[in-house]
Formats: C-alpha cells, sequence, structure tokens
C-alpha cells in the first residue's frame, strides 16, 4: 500500500514538473514583454520584469515615437501589428468558413447520397491525406502567381478555401454516424436533399462542425509557409509571416527582446482566448483526430 | 432497395409517394444515376479545390522536376538530368543527413516523454486542466515557439545560460553549429509531447479494464504490466502517432526559418528548407521540384515500411 502512494507522489512530481517546463515559457514571454530591453542585460537573471514599462507593447502597435522605440533598446522602423492582426482574422476567417460548408456539402454527397463513381472519388479525394504538402506546394505557388493573385488575400486563401481531404473525411465519419431514420422522415415529409441537409443534418451535427472549425482556425492563423510565399506585402501580411520579419529586422547584435515577445504574446493571444473559451472541445477533438 | 421490380409508374425524381416507407423503385437509368444531380451539386466545390490544388498541382510537380524552370521563363525539358543533378550535389546529401539526425532525435524524446506523460495522465488524474496545460504549446503557432525559445536560449541573455551558469558550468551555444539541431529537436519536442501524450491517452481509454484486472489477479507488477500488457495493446495506436510524427518531422521549417535560418553554415539546412531555398532564393524551381519529389517517395517508403513493420492493422485484442 505504501509502496502505490509513493509511485503516486512521484508521478505527480514528474506531472508538476511537465508543467512547468510547460507554463514557464509562457511567464517568460510576459515578463520580458514588460521589461524595457535596454535593462534586460543587467537584470537577466531577475524572475519579475527588468525596469517595468508598456513601451514594448507601445511600440508594436504602433504608438510610440520613434525617440521613445529607440530609447527602450526597439528599432526605429514602423511595425503596425493592428494591421497584421486584421490579416490573420480575415485568412483564418475565410479559410475556416469555406473549408467548413464546401467540406460538408462534399462531406454529405459522400455519406448519404447514391450516385457512380462516389467511392471511386472518395478514395481519390483520401489519398490527397498522404501527399506532403511541399509536393503541391510548389506548383500552388506558380498557379496563384501565373492568376496574379500573390499578395492578395484570395491568393493565400484560395488553395484551403474549397476543400482539405481531411475536413472531408472528417465530417464524413459523422455523418455516416447519424441515425439516417431522420433524415428519411424528412425525405417522406417532402424535403429534398437540400432542405434536408440544412434543416435536418447541418443542426444535427453542430458539435463536430464546431470541432472541425476550431481546428481548422487554429491551423490556419498558425501557418506560415504558404503565407510566406504567397503573400509578403505589408496589406496583406499575417501575424506569423510579420514576426518573422520583425525578427529578422532587429540588429543581429541586440534584438528588441520586450518588444518580439510582446509581438508574440499579441499574436499568440486570440488562440489563446478561443482555448480559454473552448478548452474542452479542442481537447476532446484530440481523440478524433487521432483514431482517424 | 429492397425490391427491384420496374413499376412503370412515373414519378418525379425527388418527389415522394404518399403511403410508401421505401422509396419506389425507379425506370433502370434513373435509378442507376441515383442522386447524381444533387451529389453534383454538393461535391462540385471540393471537387474544383481538389482537381486545381491537389491534382493538377501534383501532375505539374512531377513535370516541373523534369525542366529547367525559374518562374519567369517558360520551363524547358530535360529530361532526368535534376535528378542525376541530386546524387552529386553535396547540399542535397548534407540536408538529408540534417534531417535524419533531427528526425531521429526528436521522435526519440518526444515518443518516449509522450508516452511516460500519457501514462502518468491516464493513472493519476482526469483534470481537464492539466490536460489543458499539456496541450497549450501545441496550439501557439511554431513561429511563436521558436522565438520563445531563441529567446530563452540567447547566449548572452537567456534565461536557460543564465541559470546554467548559476549553477556553476559553462554557458551553452545553443544554436551553434554542433547543438543547433539537437536544440531545434528539443523545442520542437516541448510544442509536441503534450499533444502526442493527449493521443496515446486516447489509445489508452480504449483498452478494457478487465485486461488490467487480469493482470492483477496474476501478481504483475506495475512496470511488468505496462511492458506486457498496455505497450502491444496500445501499438496499433502507436503506429499510427508514430507515422504522423516522423512524416511531421521530416517536414520541419518554420522553427528552422526563423532561428538559424539553415545556418551556421550549413548545420540546420534541412531538407524543407533546402527545397525554399533553391525556388525561392535561387530560383531554380525544376530541381527543387525534383527535391520534394524525392522526399515524396521517401516518406511514402517510410510510412509504408512503418505500417508494414508495426502490423497497424492488426490489434492484439482479439488475442488477448
Amino acid at each position: 500500500m505504501a509502496g502505490i502512494r509513493w509511485g503516486r507522489v512521484a508521478g505527480w512530481a514528474v506531472l508538476v514538473v511537465v508543467m512547468l517546463v510547460t507554463l514557464f515559457p509562457f511567464y517568460w514571454m510576459l515578463r520580458t514583454s514588460f521589461s524595457n530591453t535596454r535593462a534586460l542585460a543587467a537584470g537577466a537573471a531577475d524572475l519579475l520584469p527588468v525596469d517595468f514599462t508598456l513601451g514594448a507593447y507601445r511600440r508594436v502597435l504602433g504608438l510610440s515615437s520613434t525617440a521613445e522605440a529607440v530609447a527602450e533598446g526597439g528599432s526605429s522602423g514602423t511595425v503596425n501589428f493592428w494591421l497584421y492582426l486584421r490579416n490573420s482574422i480575415v485568412v483564418a476567417t475565410v479559410t475556416t468558413a469555406g473549408q467548413v460548408f464546401f467540406g460538408a456539402l462534399a462531406a454529405y454527397a459522400f455519406a448519404r447520397l447514391r450516385w457512380p463513381g462516389r467511392n471511386a472519388v472518395f478514395t481519390l479525394f483520401v489519398t490527397a491525406l498522404m501527399v506532403p504538402p511541399i509536393f503541391t506546394t510548389l506548383p500552388n505557388f506558380v498557379l496563384i502567381k501565373e492568376l496574379g493573385l500573390l499578395n492578395t488575400f484570395l491568393g493565400i486563401v484560395l488553395p484551403h478555401l474549397l476543400m482539405t481531404p481531411f475536413a472531408v473525411f472528417f465530417l464524413r465519419q459523422f455523418f455516416l454516424g447519424i441515425n439516417a431514420g431522420v433524415e428519411e422522415a424528412a425525405r417522406i415529409d417532402g424535403a429534398g436533399h437540400v432542405r434536408t441537409f440544412f434543416r435536418i443534418v447541418l443542426p444535427m451535427s453542430r458539435g463536430p462542425i464546431a470541432t472541425l472549425a476550431i481546428l481548422t482556425y487554429i491551423t490556419s492563423w498558425n501557418d506560415y509557409f504558404w503565407p510566406l510565399l504567397v503573400g509578403k506585402a505589408e496589406n496583406v501580411r499575417v501575424l506569423t509571416v510579420a514576426l518573422g520579419i520583425f525578427r529578422s529586422q532587429t540588429p543581429q547584435g541586440s534584438p528588441d527582446w520586450a518588444g518580439l515577445m510582446a509581438a508574440t504574446l499579441f499574436a499568440a493571444l486570440p488562440i489563446m482566448v478561443l482555448f480559454a473559451v473552448l478548452g474542452r472541445r479542442v481537447i476532446d477533438s484530440i481523440g478524433y483526430t487521432g483514431v482517424k | 432497395m429492397t425490391s427491384d421490380t420496374v413499376r412503370a409508374a412515373p414519378r418525379t425524381p425527388s418527389g415522394p409517394v404518399p403511403g410508401t416507407v421505401h422509396p419506389t423503385p425507379r425506370p433502370p437509368l434513373l435509378r442507376r444515376l441515383g442522386d447524381l444531380p444533387v451529389a453534383v451539386l454538393f461535391v462540385l466545390p471540393a471537387a474544383v479545390g481538389f482537381a486545381l490544388f491537389y491534382l493538377w498541382p501534383a501532375i505539374r510537380g512531377a513535370y516541373l522536376s523534369l525542366t529547367r524552370y525559374n518562374v519567369l521563363t517558360p520551363a524547358r525539358f530535360i529530361g532526368l538530368e535534376n535528378y542525376e543533378k541530386l546524387f552529386g550535389d553535396r547540399l542535397f546529401w548534407n540536408a538529408l543527413k540534417v534531417t535524419a539526425e533531427y528526425v531521429v532525435l526528436n521522435i526519440v524524446s518526444q515518443t518516449v516523454i509522450s508516452m511516460l506523460l500519457a501514462v502518468l495522465l491516464y493513472r493519476l488524474t482526469k483534470s481537464m486542466l492539466v490536460r489543458g496545460i499539456v496541450l497549450l504549446p501545441y496550439l501557439v503557432a511554431n513561429v511563436i515557439v521558436a522565438l520563445v525559445w531563441f529567446w530563452m536560449l540567447d547566449f548572452q541573455l537567456g534565461v536557460v545560460n543564465n541559470i546554467i551558469e548559476w549553477l556553476g558550468f559553462d554557458r551553452v551555444a545553443f544554436f551553434g553549429s554542433d547543438l543547433a539541431i539537437p536544440t531545434i529537436a528539443g523545442i520542437n519536442t516541448w510544442r509536441h509531447m503534450g499533444y502526442t501524450a493527449l493521443l496515446i491517452f486516447a489509445g489508452l481509454q480504449m483498452i478494457p479494464p478487465s485486461v488490467y484486472e487480469a493482470a492483477a489477479i496474476d501478481g504483475a507488477s506495475e512496470w511488468r504490466t505496462f511492458w506486457r500488457v498496455t505497450l502491444p495493446l496500445l501499438r496499433p495506436v502507436m503506429a499510427l502517432v508514430m507515422v504522423l510524427s516522423v512524416i511531421g518531422s521530416f517536414q520541419v521549417f518554420d522553427t528552422i526559418a526563423v532561428t538559424t535560418a539553415g545556418g551556421p553554415i550549413n548545420a540546420t539546412r534541412v531538407i524543407y528548407f533546402y527545397i525554399y531555398d533553391l525556388a525561392f532564393n535561387r530560383f531554380n524551381f525544376g530541381y527543387a521540384a525534383a527535391l520534394s519529389s524525392v522526399l515524396f517517395v521517401l516518406l511514402a517508403g517510410i510510412a509504408y515500411l512503418q505500417l508494414r513493420l508495426s502490423r497497424a492493422g492488426e490489434s492484439d485484442l482479439r488475442g488477448a
């Protein structure tokens, strides 16, 4: 008995260490973002913000004058994270809405409608899950360039707007699980497939659709590679790309760490809020994606 | 679907026949087409997306790998020249070596830690808060994770090096040429361990409790139970987790792009970064496409081998 209890104590000790290691970097972002970059060297070991200031946030949001920024170790270049925040919201929202809606339509056709070639087309769609993104990314870049869509929102969202194999596959599995009786009853009452889909199937699948939407939103928000290729221009630049550029612009010897951390927190914040509100759904979704 | 007797009663395709529960049989042609008109409507957007952004680029990518192409002037067919060039390309072999090193380090540390974490979660707590905390790093963009660790591991000002010095050791150049790859593998382990642990956790929950009861009756120790019962029963889930994480780690890019950018010298020039560099800095699209084809074949081969070796489709549960 005593042996088991010691095992639990040791187990909890490891778990607590893992959680501390997980949380510490987040605390360090916060601590650094409230510090004065010029003072960081002197107070490198301090656990609290060094020379507390909101200057880093003012720099990131474009509120401080050049002189002010330079005095606190920032660069003289201006950044406008409000603009990048807007761009990230536009890209993630449009991508999510399109992918979930069109994905649901296709998934319904694969799960419930009977048509020749259905299984062949579905197999073809799912095969695309196996193709590593880089293989299609280069030709997609060429295509977006040929269409004249470089540095436009459409160019950034288009490849993931109409379908991803995962969205179709994920929703099809759920539609297959819905009791067909309810739909049949609706059909007998005279509802066509379109009506049945919008009035019965969609409302019944709110849960899985919300899960897919959250996963898509997070993926889209965090994506770096594709927007880096097609959306570097300021007016469509998303937060991840902006962070990369912000980092590469900071002087080699003494980067504006406080500014950089304020910017990363700013970029991570919306996802954190989303997670705080919808945490359980996100956590539960991990099980689904694993058992695909 | 039960009766195929053809009744010639004409009816509108979607209109119901009052009083019948089973759909009335249709004329042969309409019956074979089924719901085709509606289905076309439903599948069309996704099919266009698939054709334009998955199928066409896959075909085009394969073709481009046989050309010399700089995006500005039309592609010129050169046969297998790009692939021949790969064999003699020192940077390609270097990229392969560096990537393999990263994958091995990342997979080993990630799998061991995640497995431990999953078992701890399973045995100790049902708390959503704990699971949420563990998952947190996975929800943050690679770019952000990379920047935070780049700062924490900074040679002069980074908190980690300050702790190391405080403990009486020498400061460590985490992003120097010797340690850069292990460091990046560590950073990504930090980001993915909670996510992977929750995947394994989901697998643990699928093991029926009766199996553990039987092991307990036989007097098996906790340690023995883990190796003899839990791990074998977890195999199908682990196979999937391993395939997904190996394929994922072969594609490491973001972390490297914002920290070392392939350096120092070529120490972190992984395959993905090399492809990016070839295409967008040297405008050598044909060669970059050839390299992505090689990566594709490599990944497909590894996934196939892994699934074969781990007999992923079979479960041990039936025999137990």
